[in-house]
């Protein structure tokens, strides 16, 4: 057991702990997901589970972006990264993701020129450095990340950068959230929803989940604070039998999202008919690819990429955990085959991974509510 | 990479490039503001920084807490890690 003193609000947390006992009706189960590995970690990282009645479930939703991206686009990207004329680019997130035949790490390792860049800005520079070079900028992220990338892209076409393009593995987190809700073996009664991807998207797209399928969902910030308080509103919704979408977030979260960056979005990308997530499959129109007009820019236009598929290691149960199916720990390689330090499924490699955020914090549990 | 990183607006570059100089937990970095383009910040303001780019703008208090946030779950170092690692201003 370790202690988290230092919190600043216990008050709050002790508030909202207490409402939602107060609303737990005994003897019935409730399973909320939530979305965005951001919560993932900050619900592990503060024992939040723990501090839950035991009817209380929180399932770990697919909102990270390095934990559903199939092998078969890192073993993509590192082929790439291999072409001695190629500077591969991509955030420090992915540099420990697995392909099939290791990671962008090893390929680095290995002699290959990979580099981490903080933004796709980065990347951008490093290609006006290095006119003789082809600098590719593995993207990956949600809406969250994707103007981002949709604006470098744009730069470069106006400075004239043409050794620069994008590997769009840009996610939309819409479709997955519908995949989970079709899935047959789930079963959940609200979602925590993202609150970064929503400060693009707004609010609104998320009503077809309360609308269509009678769950509630509220958009949350990170601090434990937050998370209890959406918690609180969803089961005050369940509790009056309703289901709507509603901003606990709304001091970043503009209903209507941003403008500018959905704008951007829809200008440098389009919906592709069907993309693979690690472990929960093909999902249609979920994920963002660029253009015909700025194909100059797109890696997947410029140069040779195999589009290969690699099923993921058989004994690792990642779809199971992604879908909530299964608890990390329950994973038969959980701890033992698979670490942080040795990871053979995504789950384990980021933070935001509920199998790392597991292994990391487990028995971590907040002194808030004595008394 | 889920969670963005407050940062104070310290130098508007003031032609079309969009960029501003920003301090983010005491390194000065270059991130565009042109996801901002409705509402642009303006010296002193408190924005959140994704990857580069201010996606929203926000109070001091709320930048402040979100800095703290970012301590705890241990993310504050290894953020701090990339910016310095990524091209700051030094």
């Amino acid at each position: 057991m370790k202690y988290v003193d230092e919190f600043r609000d216990p008050h709050l947390l002790r508030n909202a702990l207490g409402e939602i006992r107060s609303l737990v009706e005994r003897g019935r189960e409730y399973r909320i997901m939530e979305v965005c590995g951001g919560h993932t970690h900050s619900i592990f990282r503060f024992g939040l589970k723990e501090l839950l009645p035991p009817e209380v479930e929180l399932i770990h939703g697919p909102g990270c972006p390095v934990c559903v991206l199939p092998m078969g686009r890192i073993d993509d990207g590192l082929d790439l990264a291999n072409d001695p004329n190629v500077i591969f680019t991509a955030f420090g997130d992915m540099m420990r993701v697995p392909g099939s035949k290791g990671s962008p790490l090893e390929s680095k390792a290995r002699g290959a020129d990979v580099r981490i860049v903080y933004s796709p800005l980065d990347a951008l520079r490093i290609a006006q450095q290095h006119p003789d070079r082809r600098v590719i900028f593995f993207a990956i992220g949600f809406e969250t990340t994707a103007p981002s990338t949709a604006l470098t892209l744009l730069k470069a076409r106006e400075l004239g950068v043409s050794n620069f393009a994008v590997f769009s593995n840009h996610v939309t987190i819409l479709p997955a959230i519908w995949a989970i809700l079709e899935s047959p073996d789930m079963r959940l009664d609200g979602f925590i929803g993202p609150g970064h991807v929503s400060t693009v998207i707004g609010c609104r797209p998320f009503e077809f989940i309360a609308r269509d399928y009678g769950c509630p969902i509220v958009v949350s910030g990170f601090e434990p604070a937050d998370i209890l308080q959406s918690l609180v509103m969803i089961l005050r919704q369940l509790r009056a039998r309703q289901s709507k979408v509603e901003n606990q977030y709304g001091r970043v979260v503009p209903w209507h999202g941003n403008k500018a960056a959905l704008a951007v979005l829809a200008e440098v990308f389009e919906i592709r008919p069907h993309f693979e997530w690690r472990g929960l499959g093909f999902i249609s129109q979920s994920a963002l690819r660029v253009r015909e007009k700025y194909a100059a820019w797109d890696a997947e236009k410029v140069m040779p990429i195999r589009g290969v598929c690699v099923a993921d290691p058989k004994a690792a149960q990642c779809g199971e955990v992604l879908k909530g199916v299964l608890k990390p720990h329950e994973c038969k390689l959980f701890g033992k085959e698979c670490t942080p330090e040795h990871p053979i499924g995504a789950l384990m490699v980021s933070s935001e991974g509920a199998c790392a955020a597991h292994f990391k914090y487990a028995g971590i549990s907040l002194r808030v509510i004595s008394g | 990479m889920c969670l963005a990183i407050p940062a104070q607006v310290s130098h508007l570059a003031g032609d079309e490039s969009g960029m501003a100089t920003v301090d983010i937990m005491g390194v000065r970095r270059k991130v565009s503001m042109q996801l901002l383009e409705d509402d642009p910040p303006g010296i002193g303001d408190w924005v959140l920084v994704h990857v580069g780019f201010a996606m929203s703008k926000i109070s001091e208090e709320q930048a402040a807490d979100q800095l703290e946030i970012l301590r705890q779950l241990g993310e504050a170092d290894a953020a701090e890690e990339e910016l310095r690692g990524g091209g700051a201003l030094g």
